[in-house]
């Protein structure tokens, strides 16, 4: 038994060097001087697919070892959650590539996957069993098909992104190019999450608080991270650590704003880094690698991701999310933040289709939309989990 | 209203822009256009024809996509409102939410409460928000769906030059197509499953037509849907009913008009075993303590034969034994039963001994029904207790100096005895609560002993009727059909023509052009017909 969950984090870790390395190697076949519109795929590009196919075969591996040591498909937390979803994104990207052939996706789309398999395995990674509301197959029919519509929907994303990271002007000031860096800083402040997380894990810091929760009750919380800001009427209880700085009223959680705080601090220190040592934009760092890009094309497959993922993320996001609803909470709709969030993306993504066809919204507006729409959808699959407390706080 | 008649001789309706047969502009602005707007194929929409009466302002109100768009993103925005704090339904439910939102959550809670937003999804605006949607969806639908069926039902093949110079894609040149190059052409879109029409040498591919009724299909799914939510609220359709039913209870279901009885035989609650359970689950239980396993109500379903008969006693005739469980839910008649909460170890029976204080020697043990205490407990040889009082769910005594009783379920049982012994045939009074013992009225040599409690949990079972479901469900069907045949199929044309020693060719689709030119291209590539240009690029 023990030896499938070794082996299901083994395989896991190797996808994750495997995307690396295909983000180099995509990012080496762009250097090629070529025509965006008929591209044939180079050599670097036709490695670059080949690593990302193996990559994702052994994220496959790792998810059904991991299905066979728990019984249960690995979609029941956060972590198993964020995993999956990963693998979606790289799914979907595959798919995309083939029908477009286009290897800048891949330099764009495997940093992401990266990104976000390195914020999962920030959550705890023990195999848990289900509680009874997740017993049933409908855990694996929902949320595998949801994960899949967000996955297609990220690439609209990613295509949305390079469309702007191509378009805008990163030589002046302007709103589209500031809104830009804060994309890329979000993306940053993950990996700074990422560091700082790691970091005090691998020196065992640890502070006990005593404080008072939001039921008036007496209660105690572990700070895994040096407390800037502290619980309410809290008393650091473990000799030696640090202070907190400021006291949060109950209702909010502040281990978990501490650990937003930090994640934005490091991330801006090592944004600040960038910018001093690139002295320019992020965006404007990466647009060399997307100077061959035909932006019509780009524009089209951030369309045509949204096309594929809506009635995909409908399927799985509302209406087996509904039905299932139905069997384990007695009601197919009861305003749980989850749903209401899941019903959000829907209306965006649906607003995006109605601007798209009869407004004529293409290009950077659609762009833009993509990348609000991906926001949308982290915010709901990240903050509704970890903020707002609902029925689907699981991990 | 006149109708329009085309040079080509087609006869149009009022308001149209193209020709429905030719495609020859019938309006100004449309000559005048550098290329044709063929969203909706120049059709004539009512709304854009009408604008006099009230009815008619109405309707291109909400005809409109832009007020389409502006409802669903004001949905959109009230909806994310309503996660910033808890609603009404998620509180805890002995707190008054008047309270509750300030002391939370201070002066955000405040505004929040104030501003009605704590039960947002059930507001007025709210509703009233979701049905113009509704309303939004029927007229849109309806102002373009009718008049882009009739214009693709009319197209001709030969189209006017001046409509395929204004296409997207086009191109023309001079010479002649010679007819075993068109035959090849037609072969390849036929290989495409591109459906071909000719007339005097003029050509029209065109496949995916269906794909434009998506948008219009899927519409009729919300609709549906939204009517099936509507309908909740009419009489008989939905029932929501919470049953509290002890361990051996029989109780008649409500909502069911006394047609149903349920027993509950026994609940259990299972956590995981680390020794029973598979081992990969322990270092996650390690972490967390433990987790639930399984909540159960193991019931019998019984149905009245008497329900008819009023004034007669129920006769209670088992349907089915089944174990109700978390997803899965027990179903007869429409009605499902599902586990929802539970009460553990409410005390059911309490038994006592009557001792003697000096010897400690019992004369006897009673053994009380916490619902349904008998007045007196006849232990033979002369022993005997009887019940005074019976106060529940005892909290202290009050002012007159009788104790008192918060409610009527035994949380915290206490009675007043009278012990009758050989000793004290008239009898000794004590008071006797959980580990507690008083005498009121002097020193007694007996005393009334707890020896011990009975218990038995109490499972919630929500029940429920919804006969809206399947409504819904056609509704969700249909949508997913509609928008799966609007996302992933293309309504694709190719048009060809020989006018005056030209070649002209032009092409169309609703979407995703560069799969268009992916696919013709190579089909017409070296032959007389020339590749169309982009002419939007």
């Amino acid at each position: 038994m023990s030896d499938l969950v070794q082996w299901s984090g083994n395989l896991l870790y190797a996808s994750f060097i495997m995307y690396l390395v295909a983000t180099f190697l995509f990012g080496g076949s762009i250097r090629q001087k070529k025509d965006g519109e008929k591209q044939d795929v180079n050599r670097w590009g036709k490695l670059g697919i080949t690593v990302t196919v193996i990559g994702f075969i052994a994220q496959l591996g790792y998810f059904f070892t991991r299905w066979a040591a728990a019984g249960h498909a690995p979609v029941s937390n956060l972590f198993e959650f964020i995993t999956f979803f990963s693998m979606m994104l790289v799914g979907a990207f595959i798919i995309i590539y083939f029908m477009y052939r286009l290897a800048v996706l891949g330099v764009f789309a495997l940093p992401v996957a990266l990104i976000i398999i390195a914020y999962a395995s920030m959550f705890p990674r023990d195999i848990s069993p289900l509680i009874p509301a997740l017993q049933s197959q409908w855990l694996h029919i929902h949320v595998t098909t949801v994960a899949a519509g967000e996955g297609i929907l990220a690439i609209s994303f990613i295509a949305g992104l390079i469309y702007l990271v191509k378009t805008l002007d990163h030589s002046k000031r302007s709103k589209q190019t500031i809104w830009l860096e804060v994309i890329m800083y979000s993306l940053v402040a993950v990996i700074g999450f990422v560091a700082v997380t790691m970091a005090f894990t691998m020196s065992g810091y640890e502070a006990k608080f005593d404080y008072v929760n939001k039921e008036g009750q007496a209660a105690q919380e572990t700070f895994n991270l040096p407390a800037i800001v502290g619980p309410n009427e809290g008393e650091l209880l473990t000799p030696g650590q640090f202070e907190p700085l400021v006291e949060m009223p109950a209702f909010i959680n502040s281990k978990k704003l501490n650990t937003v705080i930090w994640s934005l601090g490091a991330g801006a220190l090592l944004y600040g880094l960038i910018r001093l040592l690139a002295r320019k934009r992020v965006g404007a760092l990466v647009q060399p690698l997307v100077k061959n890009v035909n932006t019509d094309l780009m524009d089209e497959v951030s369309y045509r991701s949204v096309l594929i993922g809506f009635p995909v993320f409908t399927l799985g996001g509302l209406i087996f999310a509904m039905i299932w609803a139905q069997i384990a909470w007695t009601r197919f709709w009861g305003w749980d933040p989850k749903e209401v969030w899941a019903l959000i993306t829907w209306l965006f993504y649906a607003a995006f289709l109605h601007l798209r066809l009869s407004k004529g919204w293409h290009g950077e507006k659609s762009a833009w939309l993509a990348v609000i729409g991906f926001v949308i959808i982290m915010f709901n699959l990240i903050a509704v989990n970890l903020v707002i407390a609902g029925l689907h706080s699981y991990a | 209203m006149g109708k329009v008649k085309c040079e080509c001789g087609h006869v149009n309706p009022h308001g149209t822009v193209l020709c429905e047969s030719c495609g020859r502009a019938l309006t100004e602005e449309a000559q005048k256009e550098k290329l044709h707007d063929m969203r909706y194929e120049g059709s004539a929409r009512r709304s854009q024809t009408y604008n006099k009466s009230i009815v008619d302002k109405v309707w291109n109100f909400f005809s409109s996509v832009k007020v389409g768009i502006w409802l669903i993103v004001l949905t959109l925005v009230a909806s994310s409102l309503g996660t910033i704090f808890p609603q009404k339904l998620f509180i805890p439910n002995n707190v008054s939410p008047e309270t509750y939102y300030e002391e939370t959550y201070g002066t955000a809670g405040k505004i929040y409460y104030t501003l009605g937003f704590y039960d947002l999804y059930n507001s007025i605006w709210f509703i009233a928000l979701i049905a113009a949607i509704g309303v939004s969806l029927v007229i849109c639908s309806l102002d373009r769906v009718i008049p882009l069926y009739r214009a693709l039902k009319n197209q001709r093949v030969a189209r006017h030059g001046t409509f395929m110079k204004k296409q997207r894609l086009f191109a023309s040149k001079q010479g002649a197509i010679q007819p075993e190059e068109l035959d090849k052409i037609k072969e390849g879109l036929k290989s495409k499953r591109y459906r071909i029409r000719e007339e005097d040498g003029s050509l029209l591919a065109e496949k995916g037509r269906f794909s434009r009724w998506g948008p219009y299909v899927n519409h009729i799914g919300l609709i549906i849907f939204l009517i099936g939510a509507m309908l909740r609220s009419v009489q008989g359709m939905y029932i929501d009913e919470l049953l509290w039913i002890r361990e051996g209870e029989t109780l008649e279901i409500p909502g069911t008009k006394g047609e149903y009885y349920l027993k509950n035989e026994k609940f259990t609650i299972e956590n995981y075993d680390k020794e029973k359970d598979p081992e990969v689950f322990n270092a996650a239980l390690e972490r967390t303590g433990s987790i639930v396993k399984n909540y159960q109500t193991d019931a019998v379903l019984y149905k009245d034969e008497n329900q008819d008969l009023p004034g007669a006693k129920p006769k209670l005739v088992k349907v089915k034994e089944e174990e109700i469980r978390v997803n899965e839910p027990m179903k007869f008649d429409n009605f499902a039963l599902y586990q929802d909460s539970f009460s553990k170890d409410e005390m059911k029976a309490m038994e006592l001994a009557l001792t003697n204080k000096a010897t400690k020697e019992e004369a006897g043990r009673v053994n009380i029904d916490l619902f349904n205490p008998k007045d007196t407990y006849d232990l033979g040889k002369g022993y005997k207790v009887e019940v005074l009082g019976y106060y529940p769910d005892y909290d202290g005594v009050g002012e007159n100096g009788e104790p008192k009783t918060k409610s009527p379920v035994p949380n915290n049982p206490a009675f007043l005895f009278k012990m009758i012994s050989p000793e004290h045939p008239d009898g000794e009074i004590s008071f006797t609560a959980i580990r507690q013992t008083l005498e009121p009225v002097g020193e007694t040599e007996y005393k009334m002993e707890f020896r011990g409690i009975e218990t038995r949990n109490i499972s919630a079972l929500t029940v429920r009727k919804d006969l809206t479901l399947w409504i819904l469900g056609i509704g969700g069907a249909i949508f997913m059909i509609g928008v799966v045949q609007g996302a992933y199929w293309n309504h694709r044309r190719l048009w060809i023509r020989q006018i005056d020693g030209e070649i002209y060719v032009a092409a169309h689709t609703n979407k995703n052009w560069h799969g268009l030119k992916r696919e013709i291209n190579p089909l017409i590539e070296n032959t007389a017909v020339p590749i169309p240009e982009d002419q939007q690029a």
